[in-house]
């Protein structure tokens, strides 16, 4: 067994190596926090399925030796919920961007959080559909500029790590792709969490959002989610009101509520006992 | 001293482990790619690694 300095790439499709990805765009980064999470779990690669719907990051499984699943725009979660509910002893994650899986795919979202089904969600905000274009999506902020937005994006957006606890998943945390060794143990102990888990991963797209924007390259704007991220046991983050623009990372919530597959499998059993009583 | 390869096939000159390196190892060519110009710098932290978005970068352990 190689150490975890190398391990990781077993989980990672060399061969289809340089990946589409633009320069400097961070789903490269959270794909190694992924392979990374998975090493450190010892997850043999086969036990893995890996579920993806369309996008730029929904394109992160053709860069993983895992098992994958790749669904139809925005209800990768629902392909993921059959998967897991079918086989419950294979670890199942769900790989969605911002336009895919809080804009296209929102009700898969909150409902796999009520339903509290043991999936973990990993969320690149890059706050854009960067694959069509750069349109708006619900997590542009009010007043960013977009392809269809070019005036200023007139709504407001979503919180999606406040949104899914409110939905009642198990295990909902943020980071960033510049701090990665946190990222690392965000997505692990998402995964080693029973129940749904839910991880944003905010990220630069240099190409639409970044360059619509003025945020500069991609160095920039990764200086940007160094400057702007407030770890949540910080004492800033204690301290009160964040900054305009600022957000929390780390883990926000974590409960310990039974997962879906476990409350489906008592009511079963209850079916069943029934059954034979009247029989 | 540690060995640090970088894949020129992989790479997209994106500039963040130039930034970003704690040690400023990397410096840059003219086309903005990163060539290692003080490797005895390098403490093998891996951060250059874990930054880079097209697993262009390998770094060896340290003293190797």
């Amino acid at each position: 067994m190689p150490g975890l300095k190398t391990a990781w790439k077993e989980y990672l499709e060399e061969s289809m190596l340089p990946h589409m990805w633009c320069p400097g765009c961070g789903n490269g980064i959270a794909l190694g926090a992924l392979t990374r999470a998975l090493a450190e779990l010892k997850l043999p690669r086969h036990k893995v399925v890996v579920v993806t719907g369309i996008g730029c990051w929904g394109k992160a499984d053709d860069y993983l030796s895992t098992n994958a699943l790749h669904g139809t725009h925005g209800r990768a979660l629902a392909f993921a919920t059959g998967v897991k509910a079918a086989r419950p002893e294979l670890t199942v994650v769900v790989l969605m961007g911002d336009g895919d899986g809080a804009t296209i795919g929102g009700n898969h979202l909150i409902h796999a959080a009520r339903r509290n089904i043991d999936l973990t969600a990993v969320v690149v905000n890059n706050y854009n559909y960067g694959m069509t274009g750069g349109q708006v999506s619900a997590t542009t902020p009010a007043g960013a500029i977009t392809s269809t937005t070019r005036y200023g994006n007139p709504e407001r957006d979503f919180d999606l790590c406040r949104l899914v606890e409110a939905a009642g998943a198990n295990y909902v945390a943020r980071g960033t792709v510049y701090h990665v060794p946190q990222l690392d143990r965000l997505i692990r102990d998402g995964i080693a969490k029973k129940g749904f888990s839910f991880i944003e991963v905010v990220s630069p797209c240099p190409t639409h959002f970044g360059r619509r924007n003025r945020l500069g390259p991609a160095v920039q704007m990764m200086k940007l989610l160094k400057e702007r991220a407030v770890h949540v046991g910080s004492a800033a983050a204690k301290g009160g009101e964040l900054p305009e623009g600022s957000f929390f990372i780390g883990k926000l919530a974590e409960r310990d509520d039974p997962d879906f597959n476990t409350s489906y499998e008592k009511m079963r059993k209850k079916a069943l006992a029934k059954g034979t009583e009247s029989s | 001293m540690c060995q640090i390869k970088i894949d020129p096939k992989r790479c997209k000159h994106c500039g963040i482990c130039i930034a970003f390196c704690p040690q400023e190892v990397f410096g840059a060519d003219c086309r903005g790619a990163p060539v290692v110009e003080r490797a005895e710098k390098c403490t093998a932290c891996g951060l250059c690694v874990m930054r880079c978005p097209d697993f262009a970068l390998e770094v060896g352990e340290k003293g190797k």
